[in-house]
């Protein structure tokens, strides 16, 4: 869980990086999905990437079926939450399956089109599968999707303020004075990286992403 | 000055571990508030004999929180809910408000089967100590104590592990059912320490392997274990635990 | 028909006597090892480390406790240290020092072989337990760590923070789990040993019920050794644990095997005082807590009355009006006397009206003289723990300033009272730890051995270690050796049935008394009786009054007692019931002996026999001797006494003196 979950959020960071590109060129951000389509190592990366995924939820369900078994089928009359238990980590497994939803979600706004498209060229698709930063306008013009993307967002927030820390202890890379920081360190890193496809998806969603202002000029 | 309150007892009876069990109630009056927790289920007890009942069955002996016989469930918090975490047995009736139904169950995890109301067999907590947790010396064959130069840190934080009373209270809050912070205190006191560090590697293995053995769960890091921790134990032991398992595994 | 004692102690000078007896002593062949079996019942220090020296050996053990798991037994809750003569502070300690203070300290009613063999192998027992990983207290060089303990002018005492029990009992237990995963010892939990059973006078195994399906079981071995801790518990209100009881060794008295000294009990100066009627147990404060803690009451009756009607609190009384009556009285050894000392001495300050509690019954513990002189964190780095286990029970935080007078920061006093402790009476045993009873060994606190009238602190823990680590396993051999020419005896055999028959005739009789009172009322009233009469002054018309009184209360327990359920299946007040019946009879031993006991030493004094200063007064004339207790067929019997005289050979006996 921990290995493939720091690297999903490996991952997250490109993908971060290159959503912040299209806030400022529309070009720009068409070139890096032209690059990322056509070639071979991409295609592999990108089953990689779906392996990872795969595991990690499968990983989810196996520990999770193991983990209720464990707890037996008796389940306590009363229960009290003591402070120190954070939300996250309890509701780790729903979280994943928003996360999960959501990533249906998206994939059928955008990757589906655009991935598809290139694999199997022929089917007429519009806007073109090409212009990825098209979709990115014709998507958030849609108040529901800007609202159920701020939702899915803040679900990967959660999972992965819980997660990084999480991943670090199981690592065994912590201990008393450490797992403050991974803390402290994720908590940063994670709201940075969260606010900056926040800030892709509001500054498309209200229309004052720079990249836009220049295509108007 | 002690003031006395009077409450309704909830608690949980099961006549074995596959019966079926059910919750029964009693009312305690004027209890003064300086009884432990446990005097009032014994004042509980001896009204319940007065009446030709069965008494409540539930585990306890030192009475000074060391011992780790205790393990009952309160208001929906192991040992009860206190400051600075204690056992049952050092639970005051002054923690509770005058009126108030306490709720008391036993722990509940498929790893700790009841064996009669809040009585359970933690028996898999032993098993597990037995697959590794020692250091292989024989009774006689001790080197003079101070040829081992321990810093005194190590020593002390050896001894924060070593703390651990194995009550129970993690597995019965986790709600993975985890003996992680169990598991990982006993090796953490060993793999502190120079005398356990030449086993450390097998003892961390064959313990982890029990413990999966014996069906507890998987440690996702809720915390809930070290928020009821009589003995305070912390996740640090876990993350030292998970440190020496995958050394010994990448050693392997 | 009076039985003879023969004590066995080798000879030879007595700093010699152990390497003599190791020397020549039988031992059994690797091979033959195999062969035998020994019962060890119970798992604490002394039952847990026999048994895994004993397997560690190559004899096939089979242990039983009646708690959960090995961990658990009452060792666990000894909180100050355990003594050892290493001399690491080089403070003129040695293995005669530490045997001296022992002795001197037990009041001279001690065997001076038993007593030379345990300050010898003490410093074994520290290499052992740092092998085992126990993480005793270091200092910054890596050093062990010492303190010092009451009774003592060194500082001998090993300690893991306030859990030196718990460490040693943890390390003890690992060994036993080590040996248990091997195979050689067989565990049995929630199991009580509910009898022995004798074959041609030996014991050959016992009778075990097992506690949660009720039923009794039937086990044989070769030699049978009990471990199963003292007898405090008779007085209900003790620092031993719920579940500590003294079944195993009176149901061995009633076979035959004798009890010595019964009336030795200690009082441990360091409890926190009783609230009220309702309470179950006293927890005990470490007595390391005297290092540092001044202990007093008001030089004023005004103020102690003031104290007790709630209307002053200990810290308003300004340090000129402090009695430090330990201080004033033994100028030498000020507030670290022997345990029994500080007991009496706290009883006379409260009988005479300066008690600090609302029942009057307690005197302070106060620490600001040396978190002045410390400071607060480093009184915490000792202390810690037991300042904040006496909150948690009192609300109290003696750690926390309550006001500063004249310059002076005044500390929220702690309150204590003496309580019912430790028993140095037990099963008498000879210097293999055999009792009367040929094959049946009795170590740790259930023996008699090595303390006296009274044991100093922080040599329970050394005793039950010695015994189990470093003395049983030799001298178990001597009885052993020529045992394995013997096949193993089946539980068929007519002993066990009949051994079975009884104790399950008894179980009968016991839930068909079908009476009005539960247990604990029962216990409750010998345990006052017990307190009151054969507690910490005894006399000897409140003995005669007393034992009148547990007849009495025998009579009243065989036709009124209640037991709910049935014996089939867990039942927890059948099994105290049992516990009951036994804590009665010991209960009557306790006085009979306190009141044939003509004299004060120790944990027994009677008030015919003091100083005029109020001082016990010793009679080495008439009773230097080890007082035993044989067993007439009956309980309502009393016992015959025998005697076991003591010879000491380098030890001048003297008049304790802790004054100067």
């Amino acid at each position: 869980m921990s290995v493939t979950g720091l690297a999903l959020i490996l991952f997250l960071t490109f993908h971060g990086c290159m959503n912040v590109v299209a806030l400022f060129s529309k070009e720009g951000y068409n070139w890096i999905c032209e690059m990322l389509g056509a070639n071979w190592y991409a295609v592999a990366a990108t089953m990689g990437l779906a392996l990872l995924a795969l595991l990690h939820i499968f990983f989810a369900f196996w520990l999770t079926f193991q983990n209720r078994k464990a707890r037996g089928s008796n389940r306590y009359e009363v229960t009290d939450k003591p402070e120190k238990v954070e939300w996250a980590s309890q509701n780790m497994l729903v979280l994943g399956i928003i996360i999960c939803l959501g990533l249906v979600l998206h994939f059928y706004n955008f990757w589906y089109n655009m991935m598809f498209a290139e694999l199997f060229p022929g089917i007429h698709y519009d806007p073109a599968p090409a212009d990825g930063f098209g979709k990115i306008v014709c998507t958030f013009s849609n108040p529901i999707y800007v609202v159920l993307y701020i939702i899915w967002l803040v679900a990967i927030w959660f999972h992965l303020t819980h997660g990084f820390w999480s991943a670090m202890q199981t690592l065994g890379v912590s201990g008393k004075i450490w797992l403050n920081r991974w803390k402290c360190i994720g908590s940063i890193y994670v709201t940075l990286l969260m606010l900056l496809f926040l800030v892709v998806v509001l500054g498309f969603a209200f229309g004052c992403a720079p990249s836009l202002c220049s295509a108007c000029c | 000055m002690a003031k006395n309150i009077s409450v309704t007892i909830k608690f949980w009876k099961q006549n074995g571990p596959k019966e079926k069990g059910h919750f029964d109630t009693h009312e305690l009056k004027n209890i003064p508030d300086d009884t432990s927790f446990l005097e009032a289920l014994d004042i509980m007890n001896e009204e319940l004999i007065g009446e030709g009942k069965e008494p409540f069955v539930f585990d306890h002996d030192c009475r000074e929180g060391i011992c780790g016989m205790c393990s009952l469930y309160i208001n929906g918090t192991p040992h009860g809910k206190t400051e600075r975490g204690a056992t049952t047995c050092q639970l005051y009736m002054r923690k509770f408000k005058d009126g108030e139904t306490i709720t008391v169950e036993p722990w509940r995890s498929a790893g700790f089967p009841v064996i009669k109301d809040c009585m359970v067999d933690r028996n898999a907590f032993d098993k597990i100590m037995q697959a590794g947790g020692y250091t292989t010396i024989r009774t006689g064959q001790a080197q003079d104590a101070n040829a081992i130069l321990i810093p005194k840190e190590d020593a002390d934080e050896a001894m924060d592990c070593a703390s651990c009373i194995g009550c129970g209270a993690c597995v019965a809050a986790c709600k993975n059912g985890s003996a992680m912070l169990f598991v990982s205190s006993k090796v953490s006191q060993l793999a502190l320490l120079p005398q356990g560090k030449v086993e450390a590697a097998k003892r961390a293995k064959a313990m982890v392997a029990k413990m999966d053995e014996l069906g507890f769960g998987n440690c996702t890091n809720t915390r809930a274990c070290e928020a009821v921790c009589p003995k305070c134990e912390t996740i640090s032991n876990i993350a030292r635990l998970n440190r020496e398992f995958i050394c010994a595994k990448l050693a392997d | 028909m009076t039985k003879v004692l023969d004590s066995k102690i080798p000879a030879g000078p007595v700093p010699e006597k152990w390497k003599e007896y190791k020397a020549h002593q039988r031992l059994v062949n690797p091979k033959n090892k195999l062969k035998l079996d020994v019962i060890v019942v119970g798992t604490g220090l002394a039952g847990a480390s026999a048994a895994a020296s004993l397997a560690e050996m190559g004899f096939n053990v089979y242990n039983f406790c009646i708690q959960d798991s090995p961990r658990r037994a009452h060792s666990i809750a000894a909180q100050g240290g355990i003594n050892a003569a290493k001399n690491y502070q080089n403070d003129g300690d040695s293995v005669y020092r530490l045997f001296y203070d022992t002795v001197k300290g037990g009041d001279y009613r001690a065997r001076e072989a038993n007593v030379y063999r345990l300050a010898e192998v003490s410093n074994n027992i520290i290499d052992q337990c740092v092998a085992q990983g126990v993480p005793f207290a270091r200092e910054y060089g890596g050093m062990l760590a010492n303190r010092s303990f009451g009774g003592a002018q060194v500082s001998r005492t090993f300690y893991a923070k306030g859990q030196t029990g718990q460490q040693l009992l943890l390390g003890a237990y690992s060994s036993l789990s080590k040996e248990v995963q091997r195979g050689k010892v067989k565990l049995f939990t929630r199991y009580e040993m509910e009898d022995v059973v004798i074959i041609d006078g030996r014991a050959r195994g016992i009778i075990a019920k097992n506690l949660v399906t009720g039923k009794l079981e039937r086990f044989s071995a070769n030699a049978v050794v009990i471990a199963t801790g003292g007898y405090g518990n008779t007085y209900f209100l003790s620092t031993n644990a719920m579940g500590c009881n003294c079944t195993a060794a009176v149901q061995c008295f009633r076979k035959g095997a004798m009890m010595a000294n019964p009336s030795y009990v200690q009082i441990h100066p360091t409890c926190i005082p009783v609230h009220g009627d309702k309470q179950s147990k006293l927890t005990l404060m470490s007595e390391s807590l005297r290092n540092d803690g001044r202990i007093w009451v008001p030089k004023k009756l005004e103020d102690a009355k003031a104290l007790q009607a709630g209307t002053k609190q200990g810290y308003e009384i300004p340090e000129e009006d402090r009695d430090y009556y330990l201080e004033r009285r033994y100028p030498a050894f000020g507030n670290l006397v022997p345990r029994d000392v500080a007991s009496r001495a706290a009883k006379e300050r409260c009988d005479k009206g300066f008690g600090v509690n609302n029942t009057g019954l307690a005197v302070f513990l106060d620490f600001s003289e040396s978190i002045q002189r410390l400071g607060i964190d480093e009184i915490r780095q000792r202390y810690g723990n037991l300042f904040d286990m006496y909150e948690e029970i009192t609300d109290v935080n003696p750690g926390e300033k309550a006001c500063t007078r004249n310059g002076i920061d005044y500390y929220y006093p702690m309150m204590i009272f003496p309580a019912i402790h430790y028993t140095m009476g037990g099963v008498w045993v000879d210097y293999e730890l055999q009792t009367t009873i040929p094959g049946l060994f009795a170590i740790g606190e259930c023996n008699f051995s090595d303390h006296g009238a009274n044991r100093l602190g922080a040599s329970a823990l050394m005793q039950g270690l010695a015994d189990g680590y470093f003395v049983l396993p030799y001298t178990i051999q001597n009885y052993l050796a020529d045992q394995s020419i013997w096949p193993r005896l089946s539980t068929d055999m007519p002993e066990f049935a009949e051994t079975e028959k009884a104790v399950e005739k008894e179980i009968d009789r016991l839930m068909n008394i079908k009476g009005k009172r539960s247990v604990d009322s029962i216990h409750k009233e010998l345990g006052h009786i017990m307190w009151e009469h054969v507690g910490m002054g005894r006399t000897k018309e409140g003995l005669e009054e007393g034992l009148k009184l547990l007849k009495a209360l025998r009579k009243e327990f065989d036709t009124n007692l209640f037991i709910p359920g049935s014996k089939e299946g867990l039942n927890v007040e059948l099994d105290k019931a049992i516990h009951l019946r036994d804590f009665i009879l010991m209960g009557e031993l306790v006085a009979y002996d306190a009141l044939h006991r003509e004299e004060s030493c120790g944990g027994h004094f009677r008030e015919e026999h003091q100083t005029e200063e109020g001082e016990a007064k010793r009679d080495d004339e008439n009773f230097f001797y080890v007082g035993c207790w044989d067993y007439q067929g009956s309980d309502d019997k009393a016992p015959e006494l025998v005697k076991e005289p003591l010879q000491y050979e380098i030890i001048k006996v003297q008049t304790r003196n802790y004054k100067n």
